[in-house]
């Protein structure tokens, strides 16, 4: 399986993410430039964490807008699988690939830490190797992650099962306490109606190697991969 | 040459935690009256356009796509002609 990381100026997961997928997941993935047109040959995006453009008039406003993003587009209505991840998610917002738009946190102050997430659902692409219901741990890094959207659009989310990750306690009891940046209905994490793109506040490459603390991030990656191979082999 | 000044402001309903922030450092410093504070932005614009009217359809149009997010913004165009 061959994956894309998609790089913006002021993208700074990248990195982590590349590795993930070569080291880790023992899989083939290139970086690919926000200057490039084309995203030919690859069976899965990434669009990493980061402050592209700096964060200015808006997170993920201006990245939304470079040269790479019709043709990021184009792969998401064919069906490719995206995971866009913090900053990624909020380019996926701007883009109009998923709905609502990110609110500065509720406390105001960056978060960095670590939180517990409840898996809404374990037969997509992105959740088959978890469990519907698990408790998993991964961390977050952001200062924009307070996902907002109408009360039409979050009924739409709840009806089509469109949430995939909600903040819980340690123990998955869910409620605004655990809750790191005040996001509505404790939104984590989305996919599109085709369900073939996630938008996710936590950081799964931050936490899919033992050394580094967890490896429930790893498992998001690996459920890509054992999708893809059940299409194309 | 046209001048634009634009004004970006938080939907109803929208969550404001910066003016919720402003508005409660208001009340320490005694303005109690302060009843609600919402933040927005004020962008400023200078275009080259046929028209007042090509430049306003400019202008709606960057606001539509770029300056203002519709899920969670409004916005007002103001503009001007300047030498």
């Amino acid at each position: 399986m061959k994956f894309g990381v998609v790089v913006f100026p002021g993208s700074n997961c990248d990195a982590d993410c590349y590795h993930v997928i070569k080291e880790v997941l023992g899989q083939e993935v290139d970086y690919i430039w926000h200057k490039e047109i084309a995203v030919q040959g690859y069976d899965a995006l990434i669009l990493p964490g980061g402050f592209s453009y700096g964060d200015y008039l808006r997170t993920g406003a201006i990245a939304r807008f470079s040269p790479i993003m019709p043709a990021v587009i184009e792969f998401a209505n064919q069906g490719g699988l995206i995971i866009g991840i913090c900053n990624g998610f909020q380019i996926l917002l701007e883009a109009g690939l998923l709905p609502g738009a990110m609110l500065r946190n509720r406390s105001l102050k960056f978060i960095c830490d670590k939180v517990h997430l409840q898996v809404k659902r374990d037969d997509t692409p992105f959740t088959r190797l978890l469990k519907q219901d698990e408790t998993i741990s991964i961390p977050v890094a952001h200062g924009e992650g307070n996902y907002f959207c109408d009360a039409e659009t979050l009924a739409e989310l709840q009806r089509e099962k469109r949430i995939l990750f909600t903040y819980c306690s340690p123990s998955g009891e869910e409620d605004m306490v655990f809750n790191p940046n005040g996001s509505i209905a404790n939104i984590a994490g989305i996919t599109n109606k085709q369900g073939n793109v996630l938008g996710m506040m936590p950081h799964p490459e931050r936490c899919s190697e033992h050394i580094l603390g967890g490896t429930d991030g790893y498992r998001i990656f690996a459920s890509m991969l054992q999708s893809w191979q059940e299409v194309s082999c | 040459m046209y001048k634009a000044n634009i004004y970006v402001t938080l939907k109803e309903g929208v969550l404001d935690p910066q003016g919720g922030a402003v508005k409660k450092s208001l009340h320490v410093l005694n303005y109690t009256g302060v009843t609600e504070v919402r933040i927005g932005k004020f962008i400023e614009v200078w275009l080259e356009a046929k028209d007042p009217e090509t430049a306003k359809v400019e202008l709606k149009e960057m606001s539509d796509k770029l300056l203002a997010n519709p899920v969670i913004e409004n916005y007002r165009v103001e503009m001007l002609e300047v030498e």
